[in-house]
């Protein structure tokens, strides 16, 4: 066909006319489909970090101008654990996302990575099973541990070779502590959380949660 | 805290290089580099265009696609950018600088489809950087490509000069010399 | 007997695609993806597919409307089709695999700018038919997804001890360095070598 002026614009709008249009069905037909697929990894990212649980509570608060989601587990009429989606900017690949379960007492029950781009083979470590970080912070009560890196003066591990991936990690876990505590109404009802560190207001990870 | 500056873009050059590490740009990285002046002039275009394309490309999805809830017509919208980009900088250059235009004129169509640009584009919204962040990540992994491409055409330059086994000539031995070179880049893993 | 000729270029044109043509190691198209995606056979095996379908679908409607595209916009036409394509494999991958389109990551959305697509359409589906550019994007497809899971096999045997997920119980004794970038480049240099000396025989 001939390249004339009025030839070419009216075909180029009309092949992206149709590709949005084509495009924009297709959204919609898998916008429903897409939320659930979601939905079903978010729930069953709850399920691996909380005990049996047969209903959850969904609430959400802005920490540091971050999104973070607090599931409610209920069984019964115990609350038997809360699951925090939290998440970090500060990742060596940018965004982590990663679910915590702590149990009503306050003790960090797992911790499961939902989003990473760290550095294969040694930021990508903190998905493993039992690596250095989930095992250095695993059973703990939250409110004894002090979110830093041996690096920075703290006692917690770090994964080798990768102490930005490692302090982010540990920033998000902070940051869904600090989530939990609101979620459950302050730490102070947090039972077997000393009242030793409740001074600390815990805006980051860096000054979270001294250790007495 | 927010990631610092130094941090992404040290990570960006050279621990997550966009060529070694990420595998983004390989075509040109394979194709262009040869000698190491066309290197440096390709590394060139591409950082011109890569700034460029960050500030628009940041723009778009934050003023456009996301108020208007459609950021799955984001690869759409940025590569049909990038390729209107590519032609207005190539137009401009032409009226403005034609000395400037002789030296980065041939390399500026091959960018469209440079996947380098595309991907650092959607990388930075995908990372949640803001606008200057996005900036010096862009500009950062444009230098780390051009850094790249101007090692890897020097050790082609001597390669030439050496005997190849027939099998290996060509595309192989490349592929071959990139991974070493790729090995030697991750010894920086542990910088920061 | 003719109409036997013709079935037999019908099938010349997918396994041209298969061997003669084949996009990673004859070609040499596409190596973004090629080097990015191929940590294991699985991944290699969904980028392929996932290029594939676009491939055959950008093919079809290339063939069918190039006589409708002025010459001089054709490569602007070309991106908008295979743009959507791609959007739209990016949408249902999305809902219907979400695991394997969280592990290929921004590879999927850099199809678009896979030269292997805009080369076919480009060199092939403007030429030629619509099934004959289907046929050719099925070749051309197979042969990438082929390559992909072979490259992917490779990598993931060497340096996690496992093939397609499978432990082969190994994994303590293989170099990771395989499944890192170095591996990716190395891999791909020997196993062109290992193709074309076996394709010239």
């Amino acid at each position: 066909m001939k390249s004339t002026l009025f030839n070419m614009v009216a075909v180029l709008f009309t092949i992206t006319l149709i590709a949005s249009a084509g495009v924009g069905a297709v959204n919609m037909l898998t916008e429903d489909a897409i939320a659930e697929a979601k939905a079903l990894a978010t729930k069953e990212a709850v399920a691996n970090v909380l005990p049996a649980f047969d209903n959850n509570e969904q609430s959400e608060q802005m920490i540091d101008d971050m999104p973070i989601k607090v599931y409610k587990a209920v069984k019964g009429n115990d609350v038997v654990g809360y699951a925090v989606e939290s998440m970090t900017k500060n990742g060596f690949g940018g965004v982590i996302r990663l679910m915590v379960g702590f149990s009503p007492e306050g003790e960090i029950l797992n911790v499961n990575v939902l989003e990473q781009a760290e550095t294969p083979g040694l930021g990508t470590k903190m998905c493993d099973e039992g690596n250095a970080l989930l095992s250095s912070i695993k059973g703990k009560n939250s409110g004894d541990v002090e979110f830093k890196v041996k690096k920075d003066g703290g006692e917690l591990d770090a994964l080798t070779a990768a102490t930005i991936s490692s302090r982010a990690y540990y920033d998000a876990v902070a940051r869904a502590r600090e989530a939990y505590w609101v979620a459950c109404g302050g730490k102070a009802s947090a039972d077997g959380v000393s009242g030793a560190t409740s001074t600390n207001k815990g805006s980051d990870a860096q000054k979270g949660g001294e250790n007495e | 805290m927010e990631l610092s500056y130094f941090a992404i873009i040290i990570g960006a050059i050279f621990v997550n290089n966009v060529v070694l590490a990420q595998f983004l740009g390989i075509c040109p990285f394979l194709g262009v580099s040869s000698k190491v002046d066309t290197s440096l002039g390709m590394g060139a275009a591409v950082t011109f265009v890569m700034a460029l394309t960050s500030i628009v490309a940041w723009a778009i999805q934050t003023y456009i696609l996301v108020p208007l809830h459609i950021e799955y017509m984001q690869t759409i919208v940025f590569i049909l950018v990038i390729a209107a980009l590519v032609q207005m900088v190539e137009i401009i250059l032409k009226k403005i600088s034609p000395s400037l235009y002789q030296a980065l004129g041939i390399f500026l169509p091959l960018i469209t489809t440079n996947c380098a640009v595309l991907g650092v584009a959607i990388l930075m919204i995908q990372k949640e950087f803001n606008l200057l962040q996005s900036f010096a990540y862009s500009v950062s992994t444009a230098i780390g490509f051009a850094v790249a491409l101007v090692i890897f055409a020097g050790i082609r330059e001597r390669l030439e000069l050496d005997g190849v086994p027939a099998a290996l000539k060509g595309i192989p031995i490349a592929l071959i010399t990139a991974a070493i070179l790729a090995m030697a880049f991750m010894g920086f893993s542990g910088l920061v | 007997m003719p109409r036997k000729e013709a079935k037999m270029n019908k099938m010349q044109i997918v396994l041209s695609g298969i061997l003669k043509n084949n996009p990673t190691f004859v070609l040499v198209l596409g190596m973004c993806p090629t080097l990015g995606t191929t940590t294991s056979a699985i991944n290699g095996m969904g980028m392929g597919v996932a290029t594939m379908a676009v491939l055959i679908m950008s093919n079809l409607v290339i063939s069918l409307i190039k006589n409708f595209i002025p010459d001089k916009v054709r490569i602007p036409a070309f991106i908008v089709v295979i743009a959507s394509f791609v959007t739209i494999i990016q949408m249902l991958m999305q809902a219907y695999v979400p695991s394997l389109y969280a592990a290929l990551g921004v590879f999927i959305p850099l199809i678009v700018v896979n030269c292997i697509i805009l080369g076919r359409a480009e060199a092939f589906a403007s030429k030629n038919g619509p099934i004959d550019s289907i046929l050719d994007g099925v070749g051309i497809g197979l042969g990438f997804t082929l390559a992909l899971t072979a490259i992917g096999a490779v990598r993931e045997v060497l340096g996690s001890g496992a093939i397609f997920g499978y432990s082969l119980g190994i994994a303590d004794y293989m170099p990771l360095v395989f499944v890192l970038a170095p591996g990716a480049f190395f891999v791909l240099g020997y196993m062109m070598v290992l193709f074309n000396k076996l394709a010239k025989k």
